[in-house]
């Protein structure tokens, strides 16, 4: 379980080395320059592995978040 | 214009008259007053919580900053999410612990955890000096807020005035419960003001998002990316990770945590959250149309440019409902600030010199508090100036140098003492302090550093300094004390 926890780590990593990589405007990601659209995107997998964490987590039982 | 002022007194008396009806059926006792009896669902919690993603400074700040600087306001789009991952590890502990003890304010946390009542004076002296800042921001927008959308129709000062004498109002008449309810009204319309406004001004004026983009590229080149220099991308990651820091540290965020009713409630949010704040776009996408629609805004003016664009684009009526979501945006907050800080005042000042005082007196205390709280608010406000800006930055890195004493409260078998939370937080302020008002950065302090590493944000020392002093000192007292077991 305490592995699991980890997982959280991943996305937030990706956010932040996107624009350390890739600091221009093109390729534009869902029309915005791409530091932001990466970043954008990101949050949303934030979103989806906090959700994952959220239902495989003992602690909150077995209701739906 | 008439119109517009009409809009926006109706939007005040609403929101007053939302924190009035919320008291009804509820004694106002001191865990119901700032933490609504611990009962607070998901959604409630939840929204005190969001209410912290769009204040004033969002609405107005996230928006100028994109305006002004480009690139470096997305920063603003990224904390939030980090915080609240950790949020899903930290908020459940603390709020257990503060169940468990009856706490009411963020101080409590600490004179509990470490036993130390000076430690608890202190953290509150330290929450006092970033929270007025805060509030003053907050009282700030809302007077730009009035003069623009009202074309000086009331002056700035009579609208901070007014503002003030509503937000005080119905703090002392309901509480927390005011501020939860006030904010379901202030995100319902923020969102929709904002989802609108963030979609049509892009596609009205350059015929969609990435149009609009291409053409701001085109005409100031760099303007989209981070610079190489100064604020780049490694002044991003740094940026995020000590604002994430920092974000819980805010009293006011912290103390909306004991609110909830259950641990799950801040696992849930952390799902839900992130998703919520990615409505920081539409924000960002207003700032960047005003780029080349309202050019020459320098300086605090930039704070202008999502008004001055919704001025020059829509009738009256509807300049009125974007103000309408404006002063929401700003009494809100507002009124968890004045809280807040009122709550420190007779909790952790006065409680601290007369431990007896029961919480009725607290209570007392404390709402007398809140008046002469907006007064010196309004005080700085009027007559306050760009240094606003540098108090808040000063405020913020404040707040983060609580993180690593209450973080090393939690694991016990670190075996941090009083001691060293005390001077880790004693040393980490005065640097924070120091570096903000010397106007330091890496580069000048230390300019034989790799080019990448200059730009890394200076409040970084301010921490290390902190979490060194606070492990050596907690090293040399350790065996006189340990951390409660709990």
């Amino acid at each position: 379980m305490r592995l699991l926890y980890w997982l959280a780590i991943v996305p937030v990593f990706f956010l932040l080395i996107g624009p350390v990589l890739h600091n221009q405007v093109h390729p534009l990601i869902l029309g915005m320059p791409f530091p932001l659209g990466w970043i954008s995107i990101w949050i949303a997998v934030i979103a989806l592995v906090m959700l994952v964490i959220y239902r495989l987590d003992p602690r909150n039982g077995n209701s739906a978040p | 214009m008439t119109s517009t002022l009409i809009i926006l007194a109706l939007a005040t008396l609403f929101a007053l008259g939302l924190g009035l009806v919320a008291r009804s059926g509820h004694d106002m006792g001191l865990e119901s007053w700032t933490v609504g009896n611990r009962g607070f669902g998901a959604i409630l919690v939840f929204l005190l919580m969001a209410g912290e993603i769009y204040t004033t400074f969002t609405f107005l700040g996230a928006s100028g900053f994109a305006y002004g600087q480009g690139a470096p306001a997305y920063y603003i789009l990224a904390y939030g999410s980090i915080a609240y991952v950790m949020g899903y590890f930290l908020l459940p502990a603390i709020w257990q612990y503060g169940r468990d003890h009856h706490l009411v304010s963020q101080p409590d946390f600490f004179a509990h955890k470490y036993q130390s009542p000076s430690l608890g004076v202190l953290v509150t002296l330290v929450d006092i000096i970033a929270l007025i800042p805060y509030l003053v921001l907050q009282l700030t927008g809302l007077g730009i807020i009035v003069a623009v959308a009202g074309h000086g129709a009331i002056g700035k000062d009579t609208a901070i005035i007014i503002g003030a004498a509503v937000v005080t109002i119905y703090v002392i008449v309901s509480g927390i419960r005011g501020s939860a309810w006030t904010a379901v009204a202030k995100d319902i319309m923020i969102l929709a003001v904002v989802m609108f406004l963030g979609i049509y001004l892009p596609f009205h004026l350059y015929g969609g998002i990435g149009s609009m983009f291409d053409a701001i590229a085109k005409a100031k080149p760099g303007f989209l990316v981070f610079p190489a220099a100064g604020n780049s991308v490694w002044w991003f990651v740094s940026t995020v990770l000590l604002t994430a820091l920092g974000f819980f540290m805010w009293p006011h965020t912290l103390a909306s945590c004991y609110a909830a009713r259950e641990a799950k409630t801040f696992r849930k949010n952390a799902i839900v959250l992130p998703l919520y704040q990615l409505i920081l776009l539409f924000v960002y996408f207003v700032g960047f149309a005003a780029v080349l629609q309202i050019p020459g805004l320098k300086g605090a003016a930039t704070n202008l440019a999502l008004f001055k664009l919704v001025v020059a684009q829509f009738p009256p009526w509807f300049v009125g409902v974007v103000g309408a979501a404006g002063v929401l945006t700003a009494l809100v907050p507002g009124s968890m600030l004045t809280m807040t800080t009122a709550t420190l005042i007779s909790r952790n000042l006065y409680g601290a010199i007369n431990p007896r005082a029961s919480d009725d007196q607290i209570v007392f205390i404390a709402k007398c508090a809140v008046p002469v709280v907006m007064a010196i608010a309004v005080y700085f406000t009027i007559t306050g100036s760009s240094t606003i800006v540098t108090l808040l930055l000063v405020g913020y890195s404040f707040v983060t140098q609580m993180f690593p004493s209450l973080l090393a409260s939690l694991f016990p078998r670190l075996g941090v003492t009083r001691e060293g939370a005390f001077a880790g937080i004693v040393v980490g302020v005065a640097l924070a302090a120091w570096l903000t008002f010397s106007h330091a950065s890496l580069g000048t302090l230390m300019p034989f550093l790799p080019a990448g590493i200059r730009d890394v944000n200076v409040g970084i020392i301010a921490l290390i300094g902190n979490i060194a002093v606070l492990a050596g000192v907690s090293l040399a007292t350790r065996g006189r004390q340990a951390i409660a077991a709990e």
